[in-house]
């Protein structure tokens, strides 16, 4: 009798297996040396006192004593429920109007919708100082209340997470069946109820992702409360004190993870929802086509007018703050504000964003890509794909501000070997890399999983090394949406700020992070100016990716385009 | 000694033994059909074949040499699946020499190669075409020429004619069986459908639970079906409820069948089972193994009606007979007719309960 029944015998290993296995080990280290022993770092930093001593919890009864910093826990959730109530109701309606009715100037409406994709976070806050701020234009209409504090925080929050809602809730509202539609006109349901008896249950998953997805991302955000927030003060703003300001190291790990912990179970809930909306639409399904009906098309049109207006007045604004003379003083225009070496600056900064940003594209969508490929299709070691799939999925878990101050512990400890990364290009490539891993791994495993599961058998038999097949079909099949993972790594790298706040050195300041010390200094006009900056780059590498999809994908995917000439 | 043979080969995932204990030798050119319902263990059988999955134990023999632990990519195999997994943005002509150009083929050599398999599988025309230009069936021939291109020594096919229109199908079976014996290749197919495997096998090995409950060529399969299960798998089936009395007579309710007993003895609760098109209705008198009865409903099926029949003391199940469309003509058939049933004793069949 064999005991060992249940294991399978070990099968040989022939050349793609054992390219497959080094690589996949690989992995495991750099997913372990830049993410879990950082993190590793971050936490027993927050049970170790000024000497490096172990003190147990400690520091964090200490944080729970001090009412200034409890204080802010209370303010960032508070800003991250509204402004994500805000944004879930609006982006909604926005949606419904976009894959549910006919309303005209839809295209227009999706390209205006995601103009704040392309900028930094702060540039909304500073579009709001201008707006509203002691000198804006139009400070009377808050009443008398301050634009620095949650109202500013909440205004500029919904306006660079709302493309984010949109393109989750988009996407869950157009897959429906209009089948059920059909049946419930044919059992004369009326319109409201199909509402909320078809339409909210089959979005429902849709709304909490998105809810969810939101709530981390305001509160986990830097650059907003630090322009906006004024006075009322926030985790995020918390840990960049402590550690700039007071150097005190160990109390911004206990705010880390005070920070982390809401971040995680959104993470898992919103990881839950998602797996859950999947399931809805079956093969069978018939997509939901709108008819026109002219009442609800038109309300809706005036909705996203608004909207929109809204989004163009904001970055407007920024571009018309960035080329004012003295604001508002003197509104005569003149682009001295891009020149930066008034503020000691210089570009350099900026091109240090446009060299990370590359970088990040580059090499991140070589190994995310890579990566994705052997959890997906390497046929052994299910056990070490299984956690580097986790170690992938982690990132997004973890908040830039988080990620970043775990980096300084890890490699600026002097034992460490990689110390010689610290401070320099190196450190911000692999942290925007890491810190934006997971949504461009999952876009990547989409696009492997779509791919038929035995190709690699097929090359198998026709004994062909996987690499080659993968090199030779695999990667001209993903093509589009490889080009999607570079463009969402350039455009994220050009404009995050939490992620490297804390890692940039004096010969790699980056672009974003001097708009807000630019705005500390008093130099709103320049801040503004270096916000547009991020946004011209971002503007003009979208149209690239545009034009490249259309004249280079042309080519190399035309087994695609051919399918639509011959049916 | 036989081309391949499968010794003791079991495969769990997990608790779940998906195969047990499986013995299979298959001769050289031979072409046998793995038949069963879904989830009777096939494909996973297959694939241990092939190497894509491995065995939990047990050993595979191929041309007398051990593959048990061999990678997929020494074995000697080609393989189509029945998504065909046809690479998109390869032309036919690339897919098929997809497995030439890596064994260092000269460039004439594999031109040479890629034409005569279009000509093996008729799609001269379809050379630059790519996968999704051609309808399923032509799609499932270029999986078919590519399989065989570096000109293997053991065919998988993993159903391959399951996703295909029913005229398609039965165009391709003989398609591949006349291609299959002109190149004299050993085949194994995996399949659900029985009349497929029927068709095309030379031999047939019936699986159900991850266990070959049957093999043999598809008339002994067909004639002489070793369960219950096998039996209506395989054709359809009346089956009656039937007793052996103490005399060694068979009866069914009140009904006394003259038929072979086999194996089984006195008081023993057993089914007798006929064949729907074995059932003849009386024209001349017989004298075994009549029953009478009404008929309760026709079904027009083109080449044959089948028709339910209720008869009074020998089941209460309603009995089906299948009558050849010409036979149909000559009785006089219509529904609350009173008829007579007859089956020839060589027909009955005695299974267990």
């Amino acid at each position: 009798m064999n005991l060992f029944k249940f294991a399978d015998i070990r099968r040989g290993k022939d050349s793609s297996d054992r390219v497959g296995q080094f690589m996949l080990g690989s992995y495991i280290i750099l997913f372990l040396l830049f993410l879990v022993l950082p993190l590793g770092a971050l936490i027993s930093k927050s049970l170790e006192n000024k000497d490096g001593e172990f003190i147990g919890l400690a520091n964090y009864s200490l944080y729970l004593q001090e009412p200034a910093l409890f204080q802010s826990l209370y303010n960032s959730l508070f800003v991250a429920i509204i402004s994500t109530i805000i944004v879930v109701v609006l982006a909604f309606l926005f949606a419904y109007a976009i894959t549910r009715t006919c309303m005209p100037f839809k295209g227009f409406f999706k390209l205006v919708a995601l103009i704040p994709l392309l900028s930094p976070s702060i540039l909304a806050a500073i579009a709001l100082v201008y707006w509203f701020g002691n000198q804006g234009v139009l400070k009377e209409i808050l009443l008398g209340k301050s634009i620095y504090g949650p109202i500013g925080i909440i205004m500029a929050s919904v306006y660079w997470t709302f493309p984010h809602a949109l393109i989750i809730l988009t996407t869950s509202l157009s897959l429906s069946d209009s089948r059920l539609y059909e049946a419930a006109e044919v059992l004369k349901t009326s319109k409201l109820r199909a509402f909320f008896t078809i339409t909210i249950p089959g979005a429902r998953y849709g709304i909490i992702s998105t809810a969810f997805v939101i709530f981390t991302q305001v509160f986990t955000d830097f650059g907003v409360p630090k322009v906006i927030g004024g006075n009322y003060n926030v985790l995020a703003t918390d840990i960049y004190k402590e550690v700039v300001g007071m150097q005190n190291f160990q109390m911004g790990a206990v705010i880390s993870m005070v920070l982390l912990v809401p971040a995680m179970i959104a993470f898992f809930i919103d990881r839950y929802s998602r797996k859950k909306q999947i399931s809805l639409l079956t093969s069978r399904s018939v997509v939901f086509k709108p008819k026109k009906h002219f009442k609800v098309d038109m309300i809706m049109l005036a909705f996203c007018s608004v909207l929109a207006l809204i989004i163009i007045l904001m970055i407007g604004m920024a571009q018309y703050g960035a080329i004012v003379k003295f604001w508002p003083y003197n509104l005569n225009l003149t682009l001295k504000n891009y020149n930066f070496e008034v503020a000691g600056l210089g570009w350099d900064s900026f091109y240090n964003s446009v060299r990370l940003a590359f970088y990040a594209a580059i090499f991140g969508t070589i190994i995310i890509f890579v990566g994705s490929y052997l959890i997906e299709k390497l046929r052994i070691n299910e056990g070490t794909r299984n956690i580097v799939q986790f170690f992938a999925l982690m990132p997004m878990a973890v908040p830039g501000l988080v990620l970043g101050l775990a980096y300084i512990f890890f490699f600026n400890a002097k034992d460490n070997p990689l110390n010689f990364i610290y401070a320099t290009m190196i450190i911000l490539v692999v942290n925007t890399i890491v810190h934006f891993y997971t949504v461009s791994h999952l876009t990547t495993i989409t696009a492997l999983k779509q791919m038929d599961k035995e190709f690699e058998s097929v090359s198998l038999s026709l004994k062909i090394p996987i690499y080659k097949m993968f090199w030779r079909v695999t990667l001209p099949v993903c093509l589009p949406p490889i080009f999607d993972v570079s463009i969402y790594l350039f455009v994220n790298a050009m404009t995050t700020v939490s992620g490297v706040i804390f890692l940039y050195s004096y010969d790699t300041t980056l672009a974003s992070v001097s708009a807000i010390h630019l705005d500390e200094q008093g130099e709103v006009a320049k801040a503004a100016a270096m916000a547009m900056l991020i946004v011209y780059v971002s503007v003009a590498v979208r149209l690239t990716h545009t034009i490249i999809t259309k004249k280079v994908l042309r080519k190399t995917q035309a087994w695609r385009y051919n399918i639509l000439d011959t049916k | 000694m036989a081309y391949l043979e499968v010794k003791d080969l079991s495969k769990f995932f997990g608790t779940f033994q998906a195969i047990k204990d499986i013995e299979i030798e298959i001769n050289e050119g031979e072409f046998v059909c793995f038949l069963g319902p879904s989830g009777c263990g096939k494909t996973t059988l297959l694939r241990c074949i092939a190497g894509l999955e491995t065995q939990s134990s047990g050993s595979i023999i191929q041309k007398e040499k051990d593959i048990s632990i061999e990678p997929p990519s020494n074995r000697d195999f080609g393989i189509v699946f029945q998504s065909y997994a046809l690479f998109p943005n390869l032309s036919v002509f690339s897919n098929i020499s997809y497995g030439l150009i890596n064994n260092k083929w000269k460039k004439e050599d594999i031109n040479k190669r890629v034409n005569e398999l279009l000509d093996l599988v008729n799609l001269q025309e379809h050379t630059s075409k790519y996968p999704s230009q051609l309808s399923g069936g032509e799609q499932q021939r270029v999986a078919l020429a590519r399989a065989l291109a570096t000109s293997p020594g053991l065919l998988l096919l993993d159903e391959p004619l399951s996703a295909l229109d029913a005229k398609v199908r039965v165009f391709l079976r003989k398609q591949i069986r006349d291609l299959q014996r002109k190149l004299g290749v050993t085949t194994i197919m995996v399949t659900h459908d029985q009349e497929e495997a029927q068709t095309m096998a030379d031999r047939i090995f019936v699986m159900k639970d991850g266990e070959i409950i049957q093999s043999g060529t598809p008339k002994e399969i067909y004639n002489k079906a070793n369960s219950p299960f096998i039996a209506s798998f395989i054709g359809s089936m009346n089956f009656i409820p039937a007793s052996i009395d103490a005399s060694k007579k068979v009866k069914c309710n009140d009904v006394e069948i003259n038929c072979d007993l086999g194996s089984f003895s006195e008081n023993d609760n057993v089914q007798l089972a006929i064949r729907p098109e074995e059932i003849q209705f009386q024209q001349e008198n017989q004298d075994d193994n009549v029953v009478s009865g009404v008929i309760k409903e026709i079904e027009f099926l083109g080449s044959f009606q089948r028709v339910y029949f209720k008869t009074k003391n020998f089941s209460d199940e309603l009995i089906i007979v299948d009558v050849p469309s010409a036979n149909a003509k000559k009785i006089k058939m219509d529904i609350n007719n009173e008829m007579s049933l007859y089956f020839s004793k060589e027909d009955a069949r005695i299974y267990s309960i």
